[in-house]
């Protein structure tokens, strides 16, 4: 059991940051994402009431836990011959790759515990933190996941590495 | 900060310009990115998309290899390049500037260095040598956050050669006092293990020390080694059982520092991967389990708040508690979890008990009852995953009863679906159902599933409709319905129709026809004729047509009809179709030549393969003399190759070495040693094979379908050419002697010690069992039976008969669970007896080996025929000419078998060799050359040693001895072998001669095939009996056998590719013999 690839992506389906933990060639990337957005997003339309939407790029950006979404559909899709977790903040997608033995209720709310840990990082995180701040994420996230396995959630612990960064940045 | 509304994109341009705050102002210093992004976003086609990423790529090219480019602005570029490829743009120029950054930057500048290295490139790039320094640096460096991502990056890629260069200082830093510099180095070591296992092999003890660390989070990251590690070798972890669970009874009972809480649930990770590991450790253990159950007891009742984190733990704990050694009371909770679970109105619970209760459905089928209502509901779920896990869960319960609903169920699914890959799955699952519960739903299967099923779906039902059930009536019936069907179908649209399903179609029309009384074969040949002129049919799909309008073509008003045809295609450019095309042609033009090539099958008489291909027996000794290279098995000819490469580039060069072949032709007077393995029939056959492929009927002989196309005529040629030549070349009173000897050891009772036949008898069923050498023999357990609970298919009963009833309302879906359950533990019951006996029969069984070897050797069935030479010299030491490799080896005496000339040729010690026991024969005047023979050339004992056997160059020819196929009973239960049936994947199905008639006819012939191969008969019931047989520890072969029209139909089943095939084979054999 392990995770196969972290991906986040707008309602436009415009990936947003990307990570694999298994080898996928580069020019087959895009094909991937654009399918695993496909699959996730078709079922936008019966999750988020229409009061909820919010636009990313032309209102206010949105922090991503400010309201959490009504979920009538079930947040795992079968793609492939794996399964697909995936959990929506504002107009931002969190999927999630995993092999069938995994547990996906685990990974569903691993992606939460992601998301308030990035919360906690940049206080009220929105999803223009996450575009500028591309490299600072992806360093969470190397915290939080390698080789496709959780190696810490505690977020104190997580977010550790990265302030001593900043500390010394400060001089 | 930075309030909301000025977090906008409209406000952008003022936003970046604004100066670096580290921490807080988060747009710092990425302007350029900020430029970037605001591009993308702002773009409406791919082109324009393109277009910008293309000129950003050449800009950051031109700074990057500016020698004035600090630091900072690289890590600025870095971060860019880094999206740029996460859109799929490559900027494979950055990587070497990614190493230079991490080994030149300071702390955040290094560390973006170190990211982009793991992002862009992948384990095996050439480039991350050139990172091998920069982290032993880092290594060493007296900066914590220097040592922690070197740390991070090397338990994220890291080249497996250079392993040992670092591998001192990170077990050093496994007593470093900081605890992340501890757990990232157990990461680190992790990560070696994933990659390279036996460089770590030395430091487990330290694994030990990190999974005792004191802090938790050393602890933690240590458990992915140990699961990884009892995944592998569960045995070897079973002490630490109770350490697993004292960790878990910690965290469960909230004594972990509360930082590592989550939504209030104490590490709720940390809990499912403990979960997972006492699984493992639990599994087929009673006393491991017995340590878990109040653990395990206490996470259910701990669970009890309402959140999602804790269904997850949850989840892991029922699968556990299903998993490991069963305790009622805990069933009985976690069932109830399940049934909570299930019954959910949140979609994300039902879905997670509906996969809970497809893994617990397995182990007990009575939980799919009590919730059948809801899972009848779920099928109808507008969501399309819950649909397809319940599927999922009813492919698990399938029985005889369900079977056409569950069956409906998938191919209604498989209509609206559009996924290839849940096609490709559940056809594949459709057709596992309809072998199993023969029906008529391939058609449909073929039309939906379409040209992605897996090949052979479709050769395993024309297979299913050839060899037919159990009453001639039905088997008539279903192949009208499919010719009926079929003809309707062309009358259509068959344009529309996949190539598979054409393929199919044209075989049934061509061998199923003429059933159809009324129908013209003309009507026929038009349709068939009008797919050969479609467009999209393919040149595969021809070939099959032409052969069946070979089969139908009779002469008369539809001689035009074909001949057109044949026309057309005797000048196709395809040389299949062209050779086709010339069989239609002569075949519709000779009809005596064709009434002898083409037999019809009406279904009366089933047709007897010839699989050792006695008829070509003549030709091959022909060739033979005339000097043509015997056969050898593809596997010998490869090894052959492998060692003389020089030589298989020659053009014409001989793939065996001339000393082989020159030996067969020199020694000549003795057609024995002419005929040592010597498979040219096998040469040749496989040539006709090739081209058989495609052609059914055409060999003269009946197809004999199997899973991987022709592979049991294959095997069976294999064979011929290994056992059954030599027997048909040896001269008369050789063969007889061997036959003799060979058919009376069984019953003989050759040493006055064993006068008792029964305990014989035992002793030889437990003859297999000495799978180490005698003196362990005693040692070593026999497996226990749960070792075979492996996951079943749904619960059916293998003896019951194949033929379905027919219900068809969704309540009778589930009803069937209970009763299959019920009639399997009964047959459990009467069938322990035979368990009881095996110690007994163990004792009987080593005394055997320890003191009486030559009768063993005898209770097996492989002695040697001895030549009668009498120029044979009787005082030879045989022992001192065995071969070195083999003469430490535990072996039965030795028993010459023949002399040539001066060459001694001694055959037949037994040699035990790590499991396997099997007959050696060898020769030469110093025991020099040695060659083996084995009926079964998956020993990979046997290819080992004779491996080494190639490199003596006195190669010398040996008669085979007539030895019987080297398998041992297995003892199972009735329920066991249920159980096994179903997981078994290879099978081949043959019709054998029943010994004796009447109703003691299936006995004796099932006593004769226990007597002669040493096959445990599990169970006999009426007129069907099932017997088990394995050749090593871990190759089983079932077979079940059943009275039928006046001959036994055997199915044998086995996780081995070919083992089915060549016990098959044996079990002609000695009913041949008897």
């Amino acid at each position: 059991m392990m995770i196969k690839f972290v991906l986040m992506v707008n309602r436009q389906g415009q990936t947003r940051l990307s990570r694999y933990y298994q080898p996928v060639e580069l020019s087959r990337r895009a094909a991937l994402e654009a399918d695993v957005v496909r699959c996730c997003l078709s079922r936008r339309k019966e999750q988020v009431p229409e009061g909820h939407t919010s636009c990313g790029s032309a209102a206010a950006p949105l922090r991503l836990l400010s309201l959490r979404p009504l979920c009538p559909q079930c947040s795992f899709v079968e793609y492939r011959d794996f399964k697909l977790v995936y959990r929506q903040y504002a107009a931002l997608y969190i999927v999630v790759g995993v092999t069938d033995a995994e547990n996906e209720l685990s990974i569903y709310e691993l992606v939460h515990n992601f998301v308030e840990v990035l919360d906690k990082y940049f206080s009220r995180v929105s999803e223009l933190d996450i575009m500028f701040n591309l490299d600072k994420v992806h360093i969470i996230l190397d915290e939080m996941i390698q080789n496709g396995h959780i190696v810490e959630t505690n977020k104190t612990r997580v977010l550790a590495p990265l302030t001593a960064l900043d500390k010394m940045a400060d001089g | 900060m930075s309030d909301v509304v000025e977090k906008t994109l409209t406000a952008l341009p003022s936003l970046l310009s604004l100066d670096p705050q580290p921490g807080s102002a988060k747009l710092s210093s990425t302007s350029k990115l900020g430029n970037l992004i605001r591009g993308i976003t702002e773009l409406t086609s791919k082109h324009e998309e393109e277009k910008l990423i293309q000129h950003e790529l050449a800009s950051i090219k031109d700074q990057v290899s500016s020698p004035n480019t600090s630091m900072r602005q690289m890590k600025e570029l870095m971060v860019r390049a880094i999206y740029c490829e996460s859109l799929g743009y490559e900027a494979s120029f950055t990587y070497i500037h990614a190493i230079k950054l991490a080994q030149q930057g300071t702390a955040l500048e290094k560390r973006v260095g170190y990211l982009a290295v793991s992002l862009f490139l992948n384990e095996s790039h050439e480039l991350l040598l050139l990172l091998v320094n920069t982290v032993l640096k880092d290594l060493q460096s007296t900066n914590l956050i220097e040592v922690c991502m070197a740390l991070t990056v090397v338990s994220q890629m890291f080249p497996k050669d250079m392993i040992p260069a670092i591998l001192p200082l990170v077990e050093e830093k496994l007593n470093h006092p900081k605890e992340i510099i501890r757990r990232k180095a157990v990461l680190a070591l992790y990560k070696f293990y994933l990659i390279a296992p036996n460089q770590v092999q030395h430091i487990h003890n330290k694994f030990r020390k990190a999974l005792c660390d004191k802090d938790p989070g050393v602890m933690t990251a240590s458990l992915h080694i140990y699961l990884q590690m009892i995944q592998e070798n569960p045995e070897g972890y079973k002490d630490l059982t109770a350490s697993f669970v004292t960790i878990l009874k910690q965290v469960v009972g909230g004594k972990l520092p509360m930082d590592f809480n989550y939504h209030s649930v104490p590490a709720p990770w940390l809990q499912i991967q403990l979960l997972r590991i006492l699984a493992l450790l639990g599994k087929n253990d009673q006393s491991a389990s017995a340590v878990m159950y109040e653990v395990l007891d206490e996470s259910l009742r701990r669970a009890e708040m309402n959140h999602n984190i804790t269904y997850a733990i949850l989840y892991e704990c029922v699968k556990c508690i299903y998993t490991i050694h069963p305790k009622s009371d805990l069933l009985e909770k976690a069932a109830k979890c399940i049934g909570n679970f299930v019954l959910s109105p949140k979609i994300n619970l039902k879905y997670l008990g509906l996969k809970a209760l497809t893994y617990v459905v397995q182990q007990d089928p009575r939980l799919a009852l009590q919730h059948q209502m809801t899972i009848i509901e779920c099928l109808d779920h507008s969501d399309l995953i819950i649909k397809r896990e319940t599927l999922e869960l009813l492919f698990r319960i399938t029985n005889a009863q369900n079977v056409v609903v569950i069956v409906e169920k998938m191919l209604e699914f498989l209509r609206v679906n559009t996924d290839d890959y849940t096609t490709i799955d559940l056809v594949g699952k459709v057709a596992e159902l309809a072998e199993k519960y023969p029906s008529d739903t391939m058609s449909t299967v073929f039309s939906v599933g379409g040209d992605m099923m897996q090949p052979d779906i479709p050769n395993s039902f024309l297979k299913l409709l050839s060899e037919g059930f159990d009453s001639v009536e039905e088997d008539r019936k279903l192949r009208l319905f499919a010719v009926d069907s079929y003809i309707t179908l062309l009358q259509k649209e068959p344009g529309k129709l996949p190539q598979r399903f054409l393929q199919v179609i044209s075989w049934v029309l061509g061998e199923y026809s003429h059933l159809k009384d009324e129908l013209e074969p003309t009507v026929v040949l038009k349709l068939l004729a009008k797919l050969l002129d479609m467009k999209h049919t393919s040149s595969e799909t021809k070939s099959w047509i032409l052969m069946a309008m070979t089969k139908l073509c009779e002469g008369g008003a539809e001689v035009s009809v074909v001949r057109e045809v044949s026309e057309t295609y005797s000048s196709s450019m395809d040389t299949v179709l062209r050779q086709r095309a010339h069989e239609l042609q002569y075949l519709s033009q000779d009809s005596e030549l064709r009434a002898k090539v083409l037999l019809r099958d009406n279904g009366l008489r089933p047709l007897e393969v010839d699989s050792s291909l006695s008829f070509l027996d003549g030709f091959v000794s022909e060739a033979l003399a005339a000097g043509a290279a015997p056969y050898k098995p593809p596997h010998q000819r490869q090894e052959e190759l492998a060692q003389a490469k020089a030589l298989s580039l020659e053009p014409y060069g001989l793939s065996l070495p001339m000393s082989m072949s020159s030996c067969s032709i020199t020694d000549r007077q003795s057609p024995t040693l002419l005929s040592m393995s010597s498979g040219l029939s096998g040469d040749s056959a496989e040539i006709s094979h090739k081209g058989g492929s495609t052609s059914l009927k055409l060999d003269g002989v009946k197809r004999v379908w199997g899973r991987e196309g022709y592979l049991p005529q294959r095997a069976a040629v294999e064979e011929a050419a290994q056992v059954e030549v030599p027997c048909t070349l040896r001269s008369p009173s050789q063969q007889g002697d061997a036959d003799s000897s060979h058919s009376q050891t069984p019953t003989s009772t050759p040493t006055p010690t064993e006068p008792d036949p029964e305990k014989q008898q035992l002793a030889s069923l437990f003859f297999g069992l000495s799978s180490q050498s005698s003196v362990c023999l005693m040692g070593k357990p026999e497996p226990t039976p749960h070792r075979f609970r492996r996951k079943a298919k749904g619960v059916t009963d293998p003896t019951s008969s194949s033929l379905i009833s027919t219900p068809s309302n969704v309540e009778k879906l589930l009803c069937n669970n209970l009763l299959d359950s019920n009639i399997a533990s009964e047959l459990a019951v009467s069938s322990a007896k035979q368990i009881t006996e095996l110690p007994q029969g163990l004792k009987t069984a080593s005394s055997d080996i320890k003191q009486n070897n030559p009768s063993l050797i005898v209770d097996n069935g492989i002695v040697a025929a001895a030549d009668e030479d009498p120029d044979r010299p009787k005082d030879l030491c045989l022992i001192s000419h065995l071969p070195a490799e083999l003469s430490e080896l535990c072996h039965s005496e030795i028993t010459p078998l023949c002399t040539i000339q001066s060459i001694l040729c001694a055959v037949n010690s037994c040699q035990y060799r790590g499991d396997g026991i099997f007959p050696v024969a060898w020769g030469g005047p110093s025991g020099s050359s040695v060659l083996i023979q084995t009926p079964f050339n998956h020993l990979h004992q046997v290819t080992h040693v004779s491996a080494e056997l190639k490199k003596s160059t006195q190669c010398l020819s040996f008669a085979h001895s007539d030895v019987t196929f080297p398998c041992r009973p297995l003892t199972v239960s009735t329920e066991e072998y249920g159980t096994m049936w179903l997981s078994f994947s290879h099978d081949t199905k043959q019709n054998l001669t029943l010994i004796g008639d009447g109703q003691e006819a299936l006995t004796a012939t099932l006593n004769v095939l226990k007597q002669k191969l040493q096959l445990h008969v599990v169970e006999i019931i009426g007129q069907e009996g099932i017997l088990s047989c394995r050749l090593l520890q871990d190759q089983p072969c079932l077979m079940h056998c059943r009275v039928h029209a006046g001959t036994l139909a055997v199915w044998l089943r086995s996780p081995v590719p070919d083992l089915p095939d060549c016990l098959i084979y044996h079990c002609q054999r000695a009913l041949q013999e008897y």
